[in-house]
C-alpha cells in the first residue's frame, strides 16, 4: 500500500491498479533498486543500467550473446538417475525437479554447447540459477564430462560459466561425488592440452566453489560476483563477528590472489576469444561485427 | 576413563551405573557379597546394548560417529603404524593442525599417512580445531601425497571431520580452491591410495583426502554432503529436523554401500567403536591391509584409471535399482 492507494478514492483507484503492468515486464534491480524494463534488461545482458549489478542470466540467453551470431548447438547430457535417494524434505524431490523444469524452461541446471566466439570453435557449458540454485547433482556432473568429452573429441577449448549454490542436497553423497568426477572429466582436458577457462558468475559457492570452478588454467569472475567455499552467514555464525566489506566478491578475490581477472559482461565474449587464440596458439581474431557463419563452412552442425 | 553416554543410552547408562555402585560398595565393606546381583545387571545391561545398537537410526549413527571416545586418527596411527614420523606445513602459511600426516610403515613397508585429527580433551581440541582443516591443511595433504608420489609410497587416509573450517582467513586464502586441488591430487596419484572414514566424513572436508582406490567405512561412521543439522536448517527450515534430515540423506555406511560409493563396512565392537577401542583399531588395520593387498603391484598408470573410472561410475545406479 502506498499513499496513493491509500489516498485516491476506490474508482479512481482502480484505474491505477489496471494501469500496473504484467511483473514480468520489470524487474527490480536487487542492489539499486531501479527498475529495468525487460527488453533493455535483456540489450544489456542483465546488467542493470544504473549501477552496473550483473543480474543472473539464463545459459540459453548467455549462450546467444556469447557465440557469433548466437548460433550454437546444444551438446547432449546423457540421462541420469532420476532421484537415485528417494529423498523427500517437506516436498519430493521429483515434485522439486518438476517445478524447476516448468519454471525455467529447462531439463537440468546445466546447459552444455559448442559453436564459435569470433570464429573460435568452443565448447560450452553455463549453470542456470534459477533452476533449483543451480545446484550440483548428477545432471551437472554429466554435462561437465559430456563437455569435456565433447571438447577433447573436437579439440576445443572448454568454457564454462559457473553460477550454484552448491551441491544439491536432494542427491545426498551421490551429489558429494560431482566433485571428484567432475575433476576428472577436467584430467582429461589437461591431457588433452586444452585450456580450460572458468567464469565465475553471482553467485558460486559450496561444493561447485570448491571442485570445477576453482580449476581452471584462466579464472575470471563477472563484477560483484559472491565467490566462496562457507556463505558469509555461516561464517558469522561460526565466527561473531562482522564481515569487511565486499567480503567474497569478486574483487577481494582478485586482491587476495585467487582469480586471475574481474570483467564485465559485455567484455567476456571478446577477452574469453583473446585468452583461447593466445593459449591456442591460433593469430589474433578479427573482432567487430561478423557476418553470419555460412551454411556448411565450418560452422558446427 | 568415564563413559560418556549419548542421550539415546540413558537407560543403559542407569543399569551400568547400578552395577558399578553395587560393587564400589562391596570393595568398602568386603564381607559383602554382590556379585551375583551386579552380574545380572551386567546381563542386563548388555541384552539393552544390543538392543539399541541392533538397528541405529541414521540420526544416533551422526551421534556415535561423534563420540568423543571413538579412537580417533592418532589412536590409529599410534597403534598400526611403526616409524611415524609427522611432516609439517603447506611452505605457505601455516602448519594446520586439524590435518595430521607424515611418513610410517605399515606392516614394515613404508607409506604416507594422512587423516583429519579432532582432538581428545579440551586443549587439544582447540588446538586441532575440532577436526575442520583450513586451506593450509589441504596444501599440507597435498604435498605429503606429492611426496608419495615421487617416492611411490603407498596413501593411506583416515577420515573424521565435521566439515572444512567456515572462517574469514579460510577464505581469503582459497579454502574452495585448497580443497579443489586436493581432490584433484588424489585422482593424479600413481599410487594406491586407501581411505577410512573412521567417524564423521564432512562433505568437501572429506572428499579431499578420500578420493580413493579404496573406501572403507566404519560401521556407525557417516559420511554426507551436509550435516543433518545444515540440511534441516536449509530445507526444513528447522534445525531440529536433523533427525529427519539424517533419515533423507542416506548418510550412513549401509546406504553407501548399496549405492556404490564405499567399497566395504569395517564391524564394530557391540555398543560402538568407543566400548572396544583396540578392537576397532585392529579391525581398521586388517582392512587397510586388505586394501593395500588388492592394489599391490598395479602399475601407476592403471591406478589413476581405475581411480578415474570409479568416480566416473559412482551414482550410476540409485538404491531403487
Amino acid at each position: 500500500m502506498n499513499w496513493i492507494t491509500n489516498y485516491v478514492r476506490p474508482k479512481i483507484n482502480s484505474l491505477f491498479s489496471r494501469r500496473e503492468v504484467p511483473e514480468n515486464l520489470w524487474t527490480k534491480c536487487p542492489e539499486c533498486g531501479t527498475m529495468l524494463f525487460h527488453r533493455e534488461l535483456a540489450d544489456s545482458l542483465n546488467v542493470c543500467g544504473n549501477c552496473d549489478h550483473h543480474l543472473p542470466i539464463s545459459p540459453r540467453e548467455r549462450f546467444a550473446a556469447l557465440f557469433d551470431a548466437g548460433i550454437f548447438t546444444e551438446v547432449k547430457v546423457p540421462e541420469a538417475v532420476a532421484d537415485p535417494l528417494m529423498f523427500r524434505d517437506q516436498k519430493k524431490y521429483p515434485d522439486r525437479l518438476k517445478a524447476a523444469q516448468k519454471d525455467t524452461g529447462e531439463r537440468e541446471a546445466m546447459l552444455v554447447a559448442e559453436g564459435e566466439v569470433l570464429r573460435t570453435p568452443i565448447v560450452a557449458a553455463a549453470q542456470e540459477f534459477a533452476f533449483m540454485a543451480g545446484s550440483m547433482g548428477a545432471h551437472v556432473g554429466n554435462a561437465i564430462i559430456a563437455g569435456a568429452e565433447r571438447a577433447v573429441k573436437l579439440r576445443r577449448p572448454f568454457v564454462l560459466f559457473a553460477a550454484s549454490g552448491g551441491a544439491r542436497m536432494q542427491e545426498g553423497i551421490l551429489s558429494l561425488m560431482q566433485m571428484p568426477r567432475t575433476t576428472v572429466a577436467l584430467a582429461l582436458l589437461r591431457e588433452a592440452g586444452l585450456p580450460y577457462v572458468v567464469v565465475l558468475t553471482n553467485p558460486t559457492t559450496g561444493g561447485v566453489t570448491a571442485s570445477y570452478a576453482m580449476l581452471g588454467d584462466v579464472q575470471i569472475a563477472e563484477p560483484n560476483a559472491l565467490i566462496c567455499f562457507a556463505g558469509p552467514r555461516v561464517i558469522e555464525q561460526t565466527i561473531r563477528e562482522k564481515l569487511p566489506e565486499g567480503f567474497q566478491r569478486a574483487e577481494y578475490l582478485l586482491d587476495h590472489g585467487m582469480i586471475d581477472r574481474v570483467t564485465h559482461r559485455k567484455a567476456l565474449r571478446e577477452e574469453i576469444a583473446t585468452i583461447l587464440r593466445m593459449l591456442t596458439l591460433q593469430p589474433p581474431a578479427i573482432k567487430g561485427d561478423l557476418p553470419r557463419p555460412e551454411a556448411g563452412g565450418g560452422a558446427p552442425a | 576413563m568415564t563413559q560418556h553416554y549419548l542421550d539415546f543410552e540413558k537407560p543403559l547408562a542407569e543399569i551400568e551405573g547400578k552395577a558399578e555402585e553395587l560393587r564400589a560398595v562391596a570393595r568398602a565393606n568386603p564381607e559383602m557379597n554382590v556379585e551375583k546381583e551386579a552380574a545380572a545387571l551386567d546381563r542386563k545391561a548388555e541384552t539393552l546394548l544390543r538392543d539399541l545398537y541392533k538397528d541405529l537410526s541414521p540420526w544416533r549413527k551422526c551421534q556415535v560417529a561423534r563420540h568423543p571416545d571413538r579412537p580417533h586418527t592418532r589412536d590409529y596411527i599410534a597403534a598400526l603404524f611403526t616409524e611415524f614420523t609427522p611432516l609439517a606445513g603447506d611452505r605457505n602459511f601455516a602448519d594446520d593442525h586439524a590435518v595430521m600426516g607424515g611418513l610410517a610403515r605399515f606392516n614394515d613397508a613404508p607409506v604416507v599417512v594422512i587423516g583429519h585429527e579432532k582432538g581428545h580433551d579440551t586443549k587439544s581440541r582447540i588446538e586441532r580445531n575440532f577436526g575442520m582443516a583450513r586451506p593450509e591443511g589441504y596444501r599440507k595433504a597435498i604435498r605429503l601425497m606429492d611426496l608419495a608420489h615421487r617416492f611411490r609410497l603407498p596413501v593411506v587416509t583416515l577420515i573424521d571431520t565435521p566439515g572444512a573450517y567456515p572462517g574469514k582467513g579460510a577464505e581469503e586464502r582459497g579454502q574452495a580452491e585448497a580443497i579443489a586441488r586436493s581432490t584433484a591430487r588424489c585422482l593424479e596419484i600413481g599410487v594406491p591410495l586407501v581411505s577410512v572414514v573412521i567417524g564423521e566424513g564432512g562433505s568437501g572436508g572429506a572428499v579431499a583426502l578420500a578420493t580413493a582406490n579404496r573406501i572403507a567405512m566404519l560401521e556407525h561412521s557417516v559420511y554426507s554432503v551436509i550435516s543433518p543439522e545444515g540440511c534441516a536448517s536449509i530445507l526444513w527450515k528447522d534445525a531440529e529436523k536433523m533427525r529427519e534430515a539424517a533419515e533423507a540423506l542416506r548418510l550412513t555406511a549401509q546406504d553407501l554401500l548399496k549405492l556404490g560409493v564405499i567399497d566395504r563396512i569395517v564391524k564394530e565392537p557391540l555398543g560402538g567403536a568407543q566400548r572396544d577401542r583396540a578392537a576397532t583399531i585392529e579391525a581398521v588395520g586388517k582392512t587397510i591391509e586388505a586394501m593395500l593387498k588388492e592394489l599391490a603391484g598395479k602399475k601407476p598408470e592403471a591406478l589413476i584409471r581405475d581411480r578415474r573410472q570409479k568416480f566416473l561410475e559412482m551414482g550410476a545406479k540409485g538404491l531403487a535399482a
